[in-house]
């Protein structure tokens, strides 16, 4: 359940962001998930692709600063109210979200809800006694 | 020329006679730091120089030099001459790395600053009735208690503005009738700049001489001053080592600073051979201090560059003369009248990341105001994925550098290889001033 994320250092300047999606197209790495978080200067550009070491060691030999982290995938119902469900579990337990992005799985009727918890270990414990389902990792990088 | 000098005595004093005084204040100083300073006493015996061999003026060249590494190495206190209880007052400025430099003055000294600040408000024919209004900061910047003593001295009455607000400035100058402004160059712009904004015709008031220092300027700006203020716009030249204001001032002739040279004797080196150059050549300029109780400074290599001349002035002053300073010889810059070194940045950046930091100082003059800006390159290991830890990095940075420097830098983390790799000594500071 422990999935790998990548997280690319990037400059506010245009084009950068084109230079990473190309950078990866062309070595035919597929993006299975994104979000890009930003401030006035900088960004941070988290990704969860299909071939995480190749991708990792293509950005770094192209002088992008990154850093491997690992994320938690959970499945959930794709109705008004999942993601509140899961958040609830959350709470109760007391464990503390750093950021989360999602996506749509429509064909399973699923979403799918990326997470990175400040401690990654109580985290899964919670979840799993709440009894969410985690994604695996290939399962991830499969749908 | 109708010239009121403050002190005729030294300021049109024959050469022969200046000579005489200064070789015997020469002689009294090194005894007096031979016994007195540790520091110069094993640099003396290290040059195998006794100090009765010093009789005259002349034989200063043979005397080793001081640099700021010195007051470093001696930080905060070693080079001061006199016992503690004897000291007034400190000042400092910023050192090449995170330490000041520390300076010291026994009342005497101070009686002594008054008098040269006094001269250089002398020097725009400034008397007891003038009105200074001072917008040098106060603090441990010498620029703001050095000018305000020095207008005490002369008899003038001081407004005690410091820098910074900007309307009141103005609002005050109209109303109090101030007569002599001392400021930076650039904040005399911004006061007429806001001036206008006000409606306030500046060349209608009763300002008749600013003395403008402590950063470096240009004709065109005096220029722009002149026209804008209504002023005579004179060069004032100093700094903490040596005591602050009031080293060097233009007179009303406005043909170069007339240095108060029976108190700071300055040279003029080749930087490279340490070797004294005759008139009008240009090299780094050194002072000498030959009458200062707490700092006396033997050959204090000034970094700034500069050329002298004796040729008489038409105001009549017999003391030598500096060319405006045209830079420096080493990697000093001066923000809004702070001395920046580049190590100074370095070393905190080396305190944050632990290794040898890729950085890039950028220097902008935006609205007549010097901007810095600290490009830092994120690299791995200073890397975060959250946005908050990155944040809470710049802010550290801004913060450390605020703290050494006293001037708010704008940190922008920057991806790495952005900062050009020169062969070599990487080119770290990016000046785009056009001054």
């Amino acid at each position: 359940m422990r999935i790998r994320q990548i997280s690319v250092f990037i400059e506010n300047r245009a084009g950068r962001l084109e230079t990473v999606a190309k950078l990866l197209g062309d070595a035919g790495i597929n993006i299975r998930a994104l979000s890009l978080a930003d401030t006035s200067d900088f960004g941070i550009l988290r990704l969860i692709v299909n071939q995480p070491e190749a991708a990792s060691e293509l950005l770094r030999r192209e002088g992008f600063t990154i850093r491997l982290t690992e994320v938690v995938a959970v499945e959930i119902p794709d109705v008004p109210g999942g993601l509140a469900g899961v958040l609830a579990i959350l709470g109760r337990g007391g464990v503390n979200v750093e950021y989360m992005y999602a996506f749509v799985e429509k064909a399973r009727g699923k979403a799918v809800v990326v997470f990175r918890f400040e401690n990654f270990d109580a985290a899964v414990r919670t979840l799993e006694a709440g009894s969410v389902r985690l994604l695996k990792e290939d399962e991830l990088l499969k749908l | 020329m109708k010239t009121r000098c403050f002190e005729k005595k030294y300021e049109m004093m024959g050469r022969d006679e200046l000579s005489a005084l200064q070789g015997e204040r020469l002689r009294s100083m090194v005894a007096r730091v031979y016994q007195r300073v540790p520091f110069y006493r094993r640099k003396l015996d290290e040059a195998g120089i006794r100090p009765e061999e010093v009789r005259s003026i002349d034989d200063l060249v043979r005397l080793p030099f001081t640099t700021k590494i010195d007051f470093r190495d001696q930080y905060p206190f070693g080079l001061f001459a006199v016992d503690m209880k004897k000291v007034v007052r400190v000042h400092a400025s910023s050192g090449t790395t995170g330490k000041p430099t520390v300076v010291g003055y026994t009342r005497k000294d101070i009686e002594l600053w008054s008098r040269t600040c006094a001269r250089t408000l002398g020097c725009g024919n400034g008397t007891a009735r003038d009105v200074v209004q001072n917008a040098y900061g106060y603090g441990l910047f010498t620029g703001g208690l050095g000018m305000h003593y020095g207008g005490e001295r002369l008899g003038a009455t001081v407004i005690p503005m410091s820098g910074g607000n900007t309307k009141r400035q103005i609002l005050l100058m109209q109303d109090f009738g101030t007569t002599l402004l001392c400021s930076t160059p650039s904040y005399a712009l911004e006061i007429a700049e806001v001036a206008a904004e006000m409606g306030v015709d500046l060349r209608k008031t009763k300002l008749r001489v600013g003395f403008f220092g402590a950063e470096p300027w240009s004709d065109n700006m005096r220029k722009a001053i002149e026209e804008r203020l209504g002023v005579t716009a004179l060069d004032i030249y100093g700094f903490s080592e040596v005591i602050g204001p009031g080293v060097a001032s233009e007179c009303l002739a406005h043909c170069g600073l007339h240095v108060f040279e029976d108190h700071f004797y300055p040279e003029v080196i080749d930087p490279q051979t340490g070797r004294s150059l005759p008139d009008g050549q240009p090299g780094e300029l050194v002072f000498t201090c030959l009458t200062k109780e707490a700092l006396p400074l033997i050959r204090y290599r000034t970094r700034d560059l500069t050329r002298l001349t004796h040729e008489p002035c038409a105001c009549g002053r017999t003391l030598v003369r500096m060319q405006r300073v045209t830079g420096r010889t080493d990697d000093m810059l001066i923000i809004r009248g702070v001395n920046v070194f580049p190590s100074q940045i370095e070393s905190v950046l080396l305190e944050i990341e632990g290794t040898q930091p890729h950085y890039l100082i950028l220097v902008e003059r935006r609205d007549r105001l010097d901007e810095i800006e600290i490009q830092v390159e994120v690299d791995e290991k200073l890397f975060s994925d959250e946005i908050r830890k990155l944040e809470d990095l710049r802010n550290r940075i801004g913060y450390e550098i605020y703290s050494i420097l006293g001037l708010t830098a704008k940190i922008t983390l920057v991806e790495p290889r952005t900062i050009e790799r020169s062969q070599g000594k990487a080119k770290r500071v990016i000046d785009k001033r056009v001054i």
